[in-house]
């Protein structure tokens, strides 16, 4: 395998994209949303359950995509549980601009996740990857909305 | 780059072709490009590249206008390549060619402009569950303008649409069967002539999506009868841009125009117009004046190697490539009819087809990985998507090893 395809597909991702994490339903979940990316038809539903101080005490996913689709939904889910739904959203816009070769705003407060996630950064080389990794984020800050439907195009 | 290949694996004569196709001697991320995505858009041999660009430098100038040298060069040019398509599909007349700008364009034109004048509300057509999605979309606009009724033949588990599973759909108010020759995501070939023949008999019209047939299998729309046929210069190594509809004469004069403006009328008056005779009522506008050559340009080019000959060497090729990939463990086909052009779709257990198009990519293999624009059809098979690798005269055994070897590279990879 070349450099830059491992650059892609870190072993993180294909662990994740493997062996997703909180990849089920929630039953009670308070809010939720379905994405889709029209380019390739992959869809992807995120159940969120937020308490009543704004905290998401849990959050999954359900659906299949490709390995960088599934793996970020899976760190996502990680990275966003015990957040409140405003950090939530400012995780997404630092994530989306990593994705896209911009800069985090958000200096030093998610380090930790931001560090996680860059495994995901490899995609800023492939646009037409860009939405397999955001799939989920769009998906999410849709739940957290209340926009019951996305689409990445 | 000419790859090596061994006599017995080519068919006499098809072997040299390789080099008239200068992009393929271009390195892909630092490797000899294998393309095996012709099924989207083919390349182009050089002959096509050069009467493109001959247009440009020695006749160019609008055409049915200009009353001077250049316009009169270029016009001839232009309607030179009609009678070239009309030799190619061997139609009757080559008023019968009209040129679009591709084939979604043909079947927008039919269906706006047979489909508005001819359809009434609860008429019927006949669509198969492999169609592209330029031949539904375009019926769904009708149906929402015209109430009409499409009725869809079902796909079989191994990819086919048996006759009869169109002709059980026939009734007193089928009116148009509109079919693809050869399904993109597939391969399977349909008996047009005996669909034609069934429809006729209840007096429906039959419209053929040839975009993926013309550059397979040789093509006779007056053998086969239909009343339509549609194709795109750029899937049969021709230019981007141009495309055609074969329309029977009788039909075409009872249509009304699709899109009005310059070239289409004989006279206008702010009271009425008056249109102008076959072909071009049909074609408003200017057209695309350089790539009408450069298509009679790629259908000289594949008439000369035959159309025969290209479809026995990339029947060899398919049963190379189906035999080679069916090895491989966890690579399922998706389309295994008996009677079926150069294209494999596959899926690999637990790969998405997005991840197999990226490793391939690497190992300078180009496939499409998607829905090929036939959404209904990935429902049917109840997949997101499916890889698919298409071949075209240029590609040979060397092509179908390299995507086997890195789709065992994908295996390794995702530990599948
Ligand atoms: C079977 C089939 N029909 C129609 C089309 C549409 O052709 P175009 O995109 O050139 O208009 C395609 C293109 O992929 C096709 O494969």
């Amino acid at each position: 395998m070349s450099d830059d395809l491992r650059d892609l597909y870190q072993e993180v991702i294909l662990d994740h994209g493997r062996h997703p994490r909180n990849r089920r339903m929630i039953e009670d979940a308070n809010h939720f949303a379905h994405g889709e990316n029209p380019l390739c038809g992959d869809q992807l539903t995120v159940f969120l359950k937020v308490g009543p101080d704004g905290v998401i005490k849990d959050v999954s996913f359900e659906g299949r995509g490709c390995a960088i689709s599934t793996a970020s939904a899976s760190l996502m889910t990680e990275v966003i549980v015990g957040k409140t739904e405003a950090e939530a959203q400012k995780l997404f816009e630092d994530f989306h601009a990593m994705a896209t070769g911009g800069e985090a705003h958000s200096g030093d407060e998610f380090e930790d996740e931001i560090d996680r996630l860059t495994v995901l950064a490899g995609v800023r080389d492939y646009p037409v990857r860009v939405k397999c990794a955001t799939l989920a984020w769009h998906t999410l800050a849709a739940a957290i909305k209340d926009e019951q439907k996305v689409t990445t195009e | 780059m000419i790859i090596t290949r061994t006599e017995a694996d080519t068919v006499a004569g098809i072997e040299s072709a390789r080099a008239d196709f200068p992009i393929l001697s271009r390195p892909v991320r630092g490797r000899p490009l294998v393309y095996l995505d012709s099924g989207a858009s083919a390349q182009k041999p050089q002959v096509v590249i050069d009467a493109e660009s001959t247009v440009y430098s020695t006749q160019y100038a609008n055409i049915h206008r200009g009353l001077y040298y250049l316009s009169e060069r270029a016009t001839e040019a232009y309607e030179a390549a009609r009678r070239t398509v009309q030799r190619f599909l061997n139609a009757k007349h080559a008023h019968e060619i009209i040129f679009t700008r591709n084939t979604t364009e043909a079947i927008n034109l039919v269906a706006a402009s047979y489909g508005r004048k001819f359809l009434e509300p609860g008429d019927e057509i006949v669509l198969t569950g492999f169609e592209h999605h330029s031949n539904i979309v375009p019926w769904q606009l009708l149906r929402e303008e015209r109430g009409v009724v499409i009725k869809v033949a079902p796909v079989s588990d191994n990819g086919e649409v048996p006759l009869e599973a169109i002709t059980g759909l026939f009734g007193p108010r089928t009116r148009l069967v509109s079919v693809a020759h050869m399904s993109n995501v597939l391969g399977t070939i349909l008996p047009v002539a005996e669909i034609v023949r069934a429809a006729h008999a209840v007096g429906a019209r039959v419209l053929v999506d040839g975009a993926q047939a013309v550059s397979h299998l040789p093509v006779d729309v007056q053998a086969l009868d239909v009343d339509f046929y549609a194709f795109s210069g750029h899937k049969i190594y021709g230019p981007s841009g141009i495309g055609a509809l074969y329309g029977r004469e009788d039909l075409l004069n009872a249509m009304p125009p699709y899109q009005g403006g310059g070239d289409m009328i004989a006279t206008v008056r702010f009271e009425k117009s008056t249109w102008a005779p076959l072909p071009h009522k049909f074609e408003a506008g200017p057209p695309a004046i350089a790539q009408g050559p450069a298509l009679a340009a790629a259908l000289d080019y594949v008439s000369g190697i035959g159309m025969a000959r290209i479809a026995r060497h990339e029947a060899d090729l398919l049963e190379y490539a189906t035999r080679q990939l069916s090895a491989v463990e966890g690579v399922h086909i998706v389309g295994t009819a008996p009677e079926k052009g150069a294209v494999i779709s596959f899926v690999i257990d637990d790969v998405h087809p997005h991840d197999i198009a990226q490793i391939l990519d690497n190992a300078g293999v180009a496939i499409r990985a998607g829905h090929h624009c036939a959404q209904p059809l990935m429902q049917r098979f109840d997949l997101p998507a499916t890889a698919r690798a298409s071949f075209g005269l240029y590609n040979n055994r060397a092509d179908v090893d390299a995507l086997v070897a890195a789709v065992r590279k994908v295996k390794e990879m995702f530990g599948a």
